[in-house]
Order: structure tokens, then C-alpha cells, then sequence
């Protein structure tokens, strides 16, 4: 009985081990899974997904959309939880300096232009992995 | 002149060392990068066979969605080609024969009366079709070799908008496909419309089991879900092509260097051969001269001794001193 947690990204394997609890926020809302949660696909939001180890430590990851999909629990009752995303960053290999730069040339794009979708995605990812970096 | 024959064989021979160098080192050079792509392809697996996964599930909780990638194929007027290629050559046959594969599919939809958009990946293609005058939709160079998402994704955008807004009822995918170092093939794949899903599902492996919860909405997820399809065909694609050129360049400056290596045996004996008969005809040359002298003077002997003070004449001069009899 584990809650098995892989982070595929188009590249690679990312990050795969075990955790009590996994939580993300889908584009409807957050969303906690643990052991023998039903099988569950969703759309993932520009967040960061928490992983919340048998021991306590919190390990944070800054994902950019997505999908997550609990499959169901095979013979030995494991649960494997698999989030699907384009770029998926630990927390650990943020480049924080980088992500203020993003988020301050986005903001200061979306001065200028409001509505410009591009900039306001940016400032989300930008957003996310500081918020991540810090282990907000 | 002898002479002259030799020194353009010696220079010959440095020449053709020097290109089995060249080739040697690009031969390594790709044998480490081809593991490297074989590797990364390898990487990609997973995230390819999760998505058709997902796809499956969705399928078997009976998703339904109106999606432009999912148009049924309906009467073709415009047939999109993509051809992913390399950017550099000395890759053998690599370059051509895919680049063969689409101008025959080219072809096929002239004759057909259909028309057709091109898109290359890759600088040897884009040279190749508009040194023909063929028209180019839309060309990407740069990263035959080592393709990352970002570039998948920036073609994956671009053919779908040909798809989607550019008219196109069909697009297909011309490519080299990596089945081992030993053999690649050309295939040519259709890429859009996309099979129903029920399709995509049964080509992959798991079972796929249903009871499934979906957020927002089953059919929702495979409508963000088959984008991301496309993208992570693209890539596939892309890496299988990226592993193909570098085994293709690999076996090519193989062959090369064994090519080098024969040239520079067979010119080594030739430069030899002529070395030789070019010191022949110098001592005919000076045997011819000293006889010609001895002519004059009578004393033969003498004179070849005095010009060639080599060690059989010494012994037959010495003989020819103490004597035929010996105490």
C-alpha cells in the first residue's frame, strides 16, 4: 500500500518515488490524493504541485500545465499517481534570479498591454516557480 | 620528369590523409551522439505512452468531442507534406532518400490534380525543394540533430494551423524511422486528421479500465489532451529522425575512412613503384653514359668504379685486381 508519484515530462522521467499525499490544483480547483483514491484524470493549472512525504518534508514542484491521472490500484493495493506536463521543475532546480527576471519583463509587458496573453501566461509560470523556489 | 610523378603522389597521399582524419573524427563524433539519441528517444517513451493511456481511458469512459484535429478524411483538395530531414550533409544517402520519398508524394498529389503545401525540417530539404522552385509553406532549421520539445511543439503549432486554417484536408509525415543502428527506413506517415480515439487507444498496450473521474470534464481533457497528442507525435518523430541521420552520418564516414585507408595503400605502392623505376632508369641512364665513354677509352671498368662506388662494383673491381686466384 504506497502512493507511487511519477512527473513525466516530453523529455524524461522527471522525478518518480513515493509520497503520503499529493497535491495539485486542476483548472477547477485543488485537489488532494492519497492511497486508494478513485482512478482520476484532470487538467492540471499553471501551479505547483506539492508532494507530501511519510516523514512530514514537503517537496514542491513548479508544473506548467498539464494533466494529472490516478490510475487505478493494481494487485498490491499500490496507487500511482501521474502528472503529465510540459515542464515540470523541482523546486531545488529553479533558477530563482531568472524567474524574477521573467516576472518582472512580464509585468512590465502587461503594462503596456493589458490583454496580451502571452504576457500573462508568462507572469503565471514566472509566479509559480518563485512561489515554488520560496515553498510557499 | 620521374620525379614529378612522385612528389604528386606524395602529396596525394598527405591529402587523403588528411580527409581520413576528418572522417575518422566525424565518425566518432557520431557514434557517441547516436547513443546519446537513441537515449533520448528512450526519455520520450514514457511521456508518449502515458498520453495514448489517457487517451484510452478517456475512450472507454466514452468521451465524445467535436475537435478539428478528429475531422473525419472527407474529399482531399489539399495535401500538406512534411519532410524532417537534416541540416547538414556527409550522412550517406540519408538527406536524398527521404527527400526523394517527399517529392514522389509531391508528385502523386500534382498528378492527382490535388494541391499541396510543403513544410521542411531541416536546411538540406529547404535548399533541395526551392532550388526546384517548388513553393515552401513554412521551413525550420537548426536542430536536425538534437531536437528539444520546444522545437516539436513550435511544428506541431505550425502544421496544425495548416490543417485547422490553411486548407489542408491531409497532412502527411515523411521521415526516416530508427529500428537499429544496422536499419532505418523511409516512411510515409498520415499525420492529420488524427485517428477517432478509439483508434489511438487500441494501439497501445495496457488495458485500458473504466470508472474513471474526470475534471473538468471527460470530454474537456481530450480536448487540452489532443494537442499535446499532436506535439508528442511531432517529437517522436523528430528524435527518430534525429537518431536515423546520426547512425546514417556514422555508417557513411565509416566507409569513408576505409575508403582513405585503401586509397593511401594503393597510392603508397604506386608512389613506390614509380620511386623505383625512377632510380632504374637513372643507373640505365648512367651505365648507358659510362659505356658510352668506355667506347673512347677503353678502360671501362675504371670508369664505372670511379661513378658508382657502390659495394658489388667493389668486389668485382678487387677480383678483378688480385686476380681470379686466391692463396
Amino acid at each position: 500500500m504506497a502512493l507511487e508519484v511519477e512527473l513525466v515530462s516530453p523529455e524524461r522521467i522527471a522525478y518518480s518515488g513515493e509520497a503520503e499525499m499529493v497535491i495539485c490544483r486542476t483548472t477547477t480547483g485543488e485537489i488532494g490524493f492519497q492511497v486508494g483514491h478513485i482512478p482520476f484524470i484532470g487538467v492540471l493549472a499553471t501551479h505547483q504541485v506539492r508532494l507530501k512525504a511519510a516523514d512530514g518534508t514537503v517537496q514542491v514542484i513548479a508544473v506548467h500545465q498539464g494533466f494529472v491521472e490516478v490510475s487505478p490500484p493494481d494487485a498490491a493495493g499500490n496507487t500511482r499517481v501521474t502528472i503529465l506536463s510540459d515542464v515540470a521543475e523541482l523546486a531545488d532546480t529553479i533558477d530563482v534570479d531568472r524567474a524574477r527576471a521573467a516576472k518582472a519583463r512580464a509585468e512590465e509587458a502587461l503594462r503596456v498591454d493589458a490583454d496580451d496573453p502571452e504576457a500573462r501566461a508568462a507572469l503565471a509560470r514566472a509566479s509559480t516557480r518563485l512561489e515554488a523556489a520560496e515553498g510557499s | 620528369m620521374a620525379g614529378a610523378q612522385e612528389r604528386i603522389l606524395r602529396r596525394k597521399i598527405s591529402s587523403v590523409q588528411n580527409t581520413k582524419k576528418i572522417t575518422r573524427a566525424m565518425e566518432l563524433i557520431a557514434a557517441t551522439r547516436v547513443v546519446k539519441a537513441q537515449q533520448r528517444a528512450n526519455e520520450a517513451r514514457p511521456y508518449a505512452e502515458h498520453i495514448t493511456q489517457v487517451i484510452q481511458d478517456l475512450s472507454a469512459a466514452g468521451a465524445e468531442v467535436d475537435h478539428p484535429l478528429l475531422r473525419p478524411l472527407g474529399v482531399v483538395e489539399k495535401v500538406g507534406v512534411v519532410v524532417l530531414a537534416a541540416d547538414r550533409g556527409l550522412a550517406g544517402a540519408y538527406n536524398s532518400s527521404v527527400i526523394k520519398a517527399a517529392e514522389r508524394e509531391v508528385q502523386a498529389a500534382r498528378s492527382e490534380g490535388h494541391d499541396y503545401a510543403l513544410v521542411t525540417v531541416g536546411r538540406k530539404p529547404k535548399a533541395y525543394f526551392s532550388f526546384r522552385h517548388y513553393p515552401i509553406e513554412a521551413s525550420f532549421e537548426g536542430f536536425s540533430e538534437n531536437p528539444s520539445f520546444e522545437d516539436a511543439v513550435a511544428v506541431a503549432a505550425r502544421v496544425r494551423d495548416l490543417f485547422e486554417h490553411g486548407g489542408c484536408d491531409r497532412i502527411d509525415l515523411v521521415y526516416t524511422r530508427f529500428i537499429s543502428l544496422g536499419s532505418q527506413e523511409v516512411v510515409v506517415r498520415r499525420f492529420l486528421p488524427l485517428e477517432d480515439t478509439h483508434t489511438i487507444a487500441e494501439s497501445g498496450d495496457a488495458t485500458a479500465t473504466a470508472g474513471f473521474e474526470f475534471e473538468p470534464s471527460a470530454s474537456a481533457v481530450l480536448e487540452t489532451l489532443l494537442p499535446r497528442y499532436v506535439e508528442s507525435r511531432v517529437f517522436a518523430a523528430l528524435l527518430d529522425a534525429a537518431a536515423s541521420e546520426l547512425a546514417s552520418r556514422q555508417r557513411a564516414m565509416k566507409s569513408a575512412t576505409d575508403n582513405a585507408e585503401e586509397l593511401i595503400v594503393k597510392y603508397t605502392r604506386k608512389m613506390n613503384q614509380v620511386r623505383q623505376d625512377a632510380i632504374t632508369t637513372e643507373i640505365m641512364e648512367i651505365i648507358g653514359g659510362a659505356e658510352a665513354l668506355a667506347d673512347d677509352r677503353e678502360e671501362p671498368g675504371e670508369i664505372i668504379l670511379h661513378h658508382l662506388d657502390t659495394e658489388p662494383f667493389h668486389e668485382l673491381g678487387h677480383r678483378h685486381a688480385s686476380g681470379p686466384v686466391r692463396t
